[in-house]
């Protein structure tokens, strides 16, 4: 079995059962551990509007502080959308999706995709330096911090590597592009990548809680 | 004597003029990546070589390697000097059989001990001897044999060169190439099902020029040959950069004749010279006729995964196995988490 096949198969297959038994462990169990409903009046009952404008509200800066993070700001929604871009609409990459949803979408150019996903890499080793260097954000990074940030580089970096064909041969560059993906999909339940599946219910959880909190004046 | 013969005055005798001569060593010089400057050197030494004795051992193939050569394209030059070379051992060709052409094989061997080629095409079965034989002699006794006196080993087409379609899972006859026998004589492996001609001629004018065998990659393939992916000389790869690609074997993608890495193409991965020095006298490769790279001039290309299934297509277990693992996992995250609020129950309870 060649670096290629092991890739393909038997560590693509671990890593979707590894992923399928952490993703689910950590959703069912953080659900579960919701609080009781509170037991007090509550000041505003209208969980709905309170937790979606938390997703809203919480999607753009406040004003008081927007010019003070733009940089976090610009960059983050840079290389996410970049990022999707990148795994979505490039050609190659629809076998991937079709072997797995049934069904494809339209691709973009290569050449496209290569600049974006070159963007990408050069956003987030930029934010990754950030990291390292800003004072503050070193002291309160954790391991956690590092290791999503490389895992979500590696996909792009070794793609790229494959792409042009540099490095070892392009059958050893594939098996690593595809390796790269197994180790985002084992890391993903048991890191900071959960917030895909996390983001979004946490800051209507939030929004609505804080809704139905206090007294109205 | 035959034997003394030099290349040139075999291509002469054989009506190939200066000019298709002098044409061929730039051909033969450019493919094998040397600057211009080597085409009178590669030219004077192909006029003056000897004829090499030359022993050719068929072992489990299908005669494609010999038919890929003796009925390309002829009368070619590449053919002429296939021609001009001194076979001396060929049971598929030869007139003589059994004992008589086992003869042949010996005294040719005896006669230009130390300095002749062995080419093989075909796996040698390790399984058990009589899988295949040839008068008697086991493949794997005839190659040990006849190998000894070698200057060189030329393994022609992938069942040589990396065990091929024999040796495919679940390789019944434990067929394996020339390389896991043979570990003192330089090997040269042309790799193709079946390999291509001028990749052997290529091969053979090197060593008759310098005297030495081809710069080779890790898998001893003559780079000049094998030192690009088809992917990357491929004329469709155009396509695949804008993203065009044919979806089936009969849509307006396949028609235009995009890309077909969707259905299975296995050029990026497969490194031989197709897509350059194409086939039948330059006239196309399978891509050119519509058809993906099978990758045969890999090792192992026959249990790569299906022909059709694109590089990039996981076998990521399906979705009944997704969710039993999300079955398991949610279990899990049940228990634990019941767990915890009974630990908080306690814990509450104790306060109380």
């Amino acid at each position: 079995m060649t670096l290629l096949d092991f890739a393909r198969g038997p560590a693509m297959q671990w890593a979707f059962v590894i992923f399928g038994i952490g993703v689910a462990w950590r959703l069912v169990g953080m659900f579960l551990l919701l609080r009781d409903r509170a037991k007090a009046r509550a000041r505003r009952d209208a969980p709905v509007s309170d937790g979606t404008r938390a997703i809203i509200m919480r999607s753009v800066p406040p004003k008081e502080l927007e010019h003070h993070i733009v940089f976090q700001h610009v960059s983050g929604y840079a290389w996410h959308i970049g990022f999707f871009v990148t795994i979505l609409f490039f050609g190659p990459h629809m076998p991937f999706w079709k072997s797995i949803l049934g069904f494809g979408w339209p691709t973009l150019p290569s050449e496209v995709i290569t600049v974006v996903g070159a963007i990408t890499i050069a956003v987030l080793i930029a934010l990754l330096v950030r990291r390292l260097s800003h004072p503050v954000l070193r002291v309160i990074s954790t391991a956690d911090d590092y290791i999503s940030v490389i895992v979500t580089i590696l996909p792009l970096l070794t793609g790229l590597i494959s792409y042009a064909n540099i490095g070892f041969d392009k059958e050893t560059n594939l098996a690593l592009h595809l390796l790269s993906i197994v180790l985002v999909l084992v890391w993903f339940p048991f890191g900071k990548l959960m917030h895909l599946f996390l983001a979004f219910p946490t800051r209507y959880k939030a929004g609505a809680d804080y809704g139905r909190k206090g007294v109205a004046a | 004597m035959a034997r003394l013969e030099t290349v040139g005055e075999a291509l002469a005798r054989q009506g190939v003029s200066r000019r298709a001569f002098l044409k061929f060593c730039a051909a033969t010089t450019s493919l094998m990546a040397l600057p211009p400057s080597m085409i009178p050197r590669v030219a004077a030494a192909l006029e003056a070589a000897r004829r090499p004795s030359v022993i050719w051992l068929s072992f489990q193939e299908c005669t494609g390697c010999t038919e890929s050569l003796t009925r390309s394209d002829s009368p070619t030059v590449e053919g002429l000097i296939f021609d001009v070379i001194s076979l001396d051992y060929h049971h598929t060709l030869l007139a003589a059989a059994g004992e008589a052409a086992e003869l042949d094989r010996k005294q040719a061997m005896e006669e230009n001990w130390g300095n002749y080629l062995v080419v093989v095409d075909g796996s040698i079965p390790l399984g058990n001897p009589g899988y295949s034989t040839i008068a008697g002699i086991s493949n794997v006794d005839m190659l040990q044999e006849t190998v000894e006196g070698a200057a060189a080993v030329v393994a022609v087409g992938t069942c040589a060169a990396f065990g091929g379609i024999p040796h495919a899972d679940p390789n019944p006859t434990g067929a394996v190439g020339v390389g896991e026998i043979v570990k003192d004589k330089p090997i040269i492996n042309v790799s193709g099902c079946p390999p291509i001609p001028v990749a052997i001629t290529g091969v053979l004018a090197q060593y008759l020029t310098f005297g030495q065998l081809p710069e080779m990659d890790e898998l001893g393939r003559p780079k000049a040959f094998f030192g690009q992916s088809i992917h990357d000389r491929c004329y469709r790869r155009p396509f695949y950069d804008n993203g065009q690609f044919a979806e089936s074997f009969d849509d307006e993608g396949a028609r235009a004749g995009w890309c077909l890495f969707k259905l299975g193409c296995k050029g990026p991965i497969t490194y031989n010279a197709c897509a350059t020095v194409k086939w039948n006298s330059g006239t196309s490769f399978p891509i050119e006729a519509g058809h993906p790279c099978l990758g045969c001039a890999e090792p192992n290309f026959w249990d790569k995964g299906g022909f059709y299934q694109p590089l990039s297509e996981v076998e990521w277990g399906g979705w009944t196995q997704l969710g039993t693992a999300a079955a398991a996992g949610a279990a899990i995250g049940a228990a634990s988490a019941l767990a915890a609020r009974s630990k908080q129950k306690k814990a509450r309870e104790e306060e109380a």
